[in-house]
């Protein structure tokens, strides 16, 4: 044969039964890998995700895990010794601050990683990086509140104070240690799922992660928006009628009858006010579309020896947040020269912020205070390069933000800022009628500030006068400040910076055109709210209106009023207490508003009008014990009838503002109710030619709320937390709801000291008895570990819904040999040892 | 015999590979296994396929036993099909085994003569 037809056939069965298999077949394979290796829409990368030495398999923590480990690390001056207990709490002892908060840092990292990198990536407005095209307009939002630009102000002030950049800097590290130690295989599960990489941290991201604790508490205590609405439905005597700045009921923080000294500050309104501010009909339709829950509140008293027991004084704190798994809290002691604090700390800042030392304990709610206004700018084109400012052309400061979407193009969004603040709606954004409705945004969140020093000095304050000199630089958000000393003392003031206002100013959108309507000052530090040791015994504060009517300054805000009352009912009726009647006290169901309201709806319905289903309910609700609890069908009757009642009060009203004019505070609708039974005259429907009486609306309410309870009863649910479903979501919510705890067997109610509401509720129940041996008792809803594939993912979970605490155990060094140490972390540097 | 050899050499290489190298490495070692190891297309394929869905789901078995099924509970609601630990287990083996014997084919490939 021929070579070359034998050279023919050998190429041909080469290419044949060799090459184009082989090429098929490596063509395919690496389309699958390319396929695993990727995630399609919110399916992880597969391969990456499932594989046993890289993926989820690693986060997968053994039940004997050990957490013991000697850690070398050459930024650190000295040695840390980390004392794990049987809770996974840390208790760190180190030889100077800088290792103490590096320790710090590098626990919240190992432990809470993720957490801290979404939530700050999310403050700063870089949610869609993560999220996608969804989160585009958070992101704007974000940025034109002005987050970034709040934090950076607060990074200036932070590393001006030597001690603070020190310390902030030192956390920093820490965190960036554990990061740079991580691994494909090491990386928090979250990570994994969502295809994504941690980001190195830095002193702003800290200052970021304030700014979104000041968002979620100092934000949405405005309605200017919302109040502008309401102008331009009512008359200036219906509005004082309908919104007024003190409740009837109101049991304010500094008990009534402490007296005031007259203001320094006396600030004085316009002389255009009336006609430009008070009687103008501008209606602002721009809404923000992530408002912080207005739930968010919290509890704290404090009970002085003279009512106690032991004749020590008690405190006690419970935050009520949006409950998330990881929490949002991370139990920890922390031990170094001159401190020896024991409680909660924030993941992505330093020190022990709600806890108590050596001498003192303290805990925080919310003020409440309303701290943001809005400003009406007038720009001279529509490149916003210029504005109208006392009586001329003013230069605006133009920041341009860029913002990376996952799968799919950078959008930027360009933010002009004015002398009062970042322009947060205008023609570009979030205003759907032009051009007129610029408006810029005044927060105290924007202004210098280190709130991070005021919790360093708390961990080492060791009396009353420490305590006061730690809080008073403290700035935003308003905080009431609850203390208690081993020498006897207590105290609470309600602290942060807050402009002195004239009466009326920042209810509205104001003018600003000028400087005329800006603020003209603030409440000097010593005038805040604030009482030592009172006469009564005890001290409380429920995000309540701080003070009665004779507190000499304007000091409008979101109050929530009813649980001041119920604590203040139940403590000043207590004596001889003890730390198992705070406990009780924190897990209280009393429903103070049904107290107050039960008997009008008894007494005013018509009982020959209602259906046997509505005559069963209202017999439960006539035999209800008025407590909230997981099985009281009463309060879910309750809460559908006040609803019903409620809303067939106020809807005829608020119906001309298209439901964008805020409703009446519930509490001060009840109030209305037991001064007179027309409420004023809202209870009648305006739209219809009858006059209704409140017996009509009663009735006309629980024939409406019945139909809802015999839905509920169809479905099992007429119990109360079947009706409220408690549950703590991950951070991802629906995103990742296998990895939720959902239906817990808990009761209560936002008006309730037992604050529970469907998701949000008490974020860390603490009780604290200065007695000569400290004796600390606290617990919150969830797990010190972060990884939800470990068994302290969520292992506090149950105790909290039962209402039990865990002995907080205030380590000595001494006790590194006793047998409630299960592990030992020791970080180190070689050279220096 | 060949097979069994083909299956274990795959295993021990693919449990190598994932210490240091990503993921995919257990294709590598199921490449190599199949060329290294000549048999027929079917028993290369089968071979490759089997050594890795034992590895992954062996290695992932171990893991969920220490772990007392914890985590592969939640991860297996967030997976259509049975919510069971047992079926992530096995998912696992099943994407190994799915670019595994198809790297061992492709060695096969190469080897032929």
């Amino acid at each position: 044969m021929n070579k070359s037809i034998l050279f023919f056939i050998f190429t041909q069965h080469i290419l044949y039964m060799r090459l184009v298999p082989f090429i098929i077949s490596a063509i395919l394979t690496t389309a699958f890998i390319y396929a695993l290796d990727r995630s399609w829409g919110t399916v992880p990368p597969l391969g990456r995700f499932l594989s046993p030495q890289q993926g989820f398999w690693q986060n997968a923590e053994p039940l004997n895990y050990d957490y013991s480990d000697e850690i070398n690390f050459p930024s650190l001056k000295g040695k840390v010794n980390i004392y794990f207990d049987e809770r996974l709490v840390p208790h760190v002892f180190a030889d100077n601050d800088e290792d103490l908060y590096f320790a710090q840092g590098y626990l919240h990292a190992r432990f809470r990683l993720f957490q801290m990198d979404l939530q700050t990536r999310a403050a700063e407005g870089r949610a869609s990086e993560i999220a996608g095209s969804a989160a585009i307009n958070y992101d704007k939002e974000q940025r034109r509140l002005g987050m970034r630009f709040a934090a950076e102000n607060a990074l200036g002030e932070m590393e001006k104070d030597d001690l603070s950049k020190a310390a902030f800097s030192a956390y920093t590290a820490g965190v960036n240690a554990y990061i740079e130690s991580l691994t494909e295989s090491t990386l928090p599960l979250e990570y994994k799922l969502l295809d994504f990489r941690p980001e190195p941290w830095t002193n702003l991201r800290t200052a970021l992660l304030l700014k979104m604790m000041a968002k979620m508490l100092s934000s949405g205590t405005e309605s200017d928006l919302e109040n502008t609405i309401a102008r331009s439905l009512f008359k200036p005597e219906q509005l004082a009628a309908l919104y007024p700045q003190v409740n009837d009921s109101l049991a304010p923080i500094v008990p009534k009858g402490t007296p005031f000294p007259a203001p320094t500050v006396q600030p004085v309104a316009p002389a255009s006010a009336d006609s430009l501010y008070f009687q103008s009909q501008t209606g602002f339709t721009q809404r923000e579309t992530d408002r912080p829950d207005a739930g968010n509140g919290s509890n704290n008293w404090v009970v002085a020896g003279s009512r106690t027991q032991s004749g020590s004084p008690i405190l006690a704190n419970d935050p009520h947040l949006e409950l998330s798994l990881p929490s949002i809290w991370y139990e920890m002691q922390l031990n170094g020269p001159g401190s020896n604090a024991y409680g909660v700390s924030l993941p992505g800042s330093p020190f022990i912020i709600i806890g108590l030392n050596d001498s003192i304990a303290w805990g925080v709610t919310n003020a409440g205070r309303d701290v943001k206004d809005y400003f009406q700018i007038k720009f001279k084109d529509d490149t916003r390069r210029e504005y109208w400012y006392n009586g001329q052309w003013t230069p605006t400061r133009l920041r341009v933000e860029e913002i990376k979407v996952k799968g799919g193009r950078v959008v930027y969004d360009t933010v002009a800022y004015t002398e009062f603040g970042p322009v947060q709606f205008d023609k570009t954004f979030g205003s759907p009628n032009g051009n007129d409705e610029n408006l810029a945004v005044r927060w105290i969140a924007h202004e210098p500030s280190n709130e991070g020093l005021t919790f360093y000095k708390l961990n080492r304050a060791a009396n009353y006068n420490e305590y006061v000199e730690a809080i008073s630089t403290f700035q935003c958000p308003g905080q009431n400040f609850v203390f208690a000393s081993k020498t006897g003392d207590i105290a609470i003031w309600q602290q942060g910076k807050f402009p002195a206002r004239w009466k009326g100013q920042g209810l509205y959108v104001m003018p600003g055109e000028d400087s005329s309507y800006n603020w003209q000052g603030f409440i000097p530090q010593p005038e805040n709210p604030h009482s030592l040791n009172p006469e009564r015994g005890f001290l409380e504060s429920a995000n309540q209106r701080a003070v009665d009517s004779t507190y000499p300054y304007f000091i409008p805000g979101a109050y929530i009023t009813p649980r001041g009352i119920a604590i203040e009912k139940f403590l000043s009726n207590m004596n001889q207490v003890t730390v198992a009647d705070m406990m009780q006290l924190q897990y209280n169901y009393f429903n103070v508003q049904a107290e107050m309201l039960r008997p009008i709806l008894l007494k005013y319905v018509d009982r020959s009008q209602l259906d046997d289903a509505a005559a069963e309910y209202l017999k439960e609700l006539e035999s209800w014990n008025l407590q909230a609890e997981p099985n009281s069908k009463g309060q879910t009757i309750f809460v559908a009838w006040w609803d019903s009642l409620y809303k067939n009060i106020w809807i005829d009203d608020l119906e001309k503002g298209n439901g964008l004019a805020p409703w009446p505070e519930r509490q001060h609708t009840l109030e209305l109710l037991l001064r007179d039974s027309t409420n004023m005259g809202w209870v009648d429907d305006v739209r219809t030619e009858e006059r209704e009486e409140l017996a009509q609306v009663i009735t006309k309410s629980m024939k409406q709320a019945t139909t809802g309870l015999n839905n509920l009863k169809g479905e099992g649910r007429l119990e109360w937390s079947k009706r409220m479903r408690p549950s703590v979501y991950h951070l991802l919510k629906q995103n990742l709801l296998p990895f939720a705890r959902t239906d817990l067997p808990v009761g209560g109610d936002g008006n309730i000291i037992n604050a529970m509401k469907h998701s949000h509720g008490p974020s860390w129940r603490m009780i604290a008895h200065m007695s000569a041996l400290t004796e600390a008792y606290g617990v919150y809803p969830g797990g010190q570990n972060g990884n939800p594939g470990s068994r302290f993912y969520d292992n506090f979970i149950d105790t909290w819904a039962r209402g039990e605490y865990f002995p907080l155990w205030i380590m000595k060094k001494s006790d590194a040999i006793d047998r409630k140490v299960k592990w030992t972390l020791t970080l180190s540097n070689k050279n220096n040892n | 015999m060949k097979f069994l050899v083909a299956v274990i050499l795959t295993a021990i290489l693919a449990y190598l590979g994932g210490l240091i190298l990503p993921w995919w490495s257990l294709v590598i070692a199921a490449f190599t296994g199949g060329v290294l190891i000549y048999q027929s297309a079917f028993r290369a394929y089968f071979a490759g396929f089997l050594g890795v869905f034992l590895l992954w789901s062996g290695l992932a078995w171990w893991a969920d036993k220490a772990n007392e099924s914890i985590l592969s509970l939640r991860i297996a609601q967030l997976f259509p099909g049975p919510d069971t630990a047992f079926f992530i287990v096995i998912l696992t083996g099943l994407v190994a085994g799915l670019v595994g014997g198809l790297g061992a084919l492709t060695g096969h490939f190469l080897r032929k003569r």
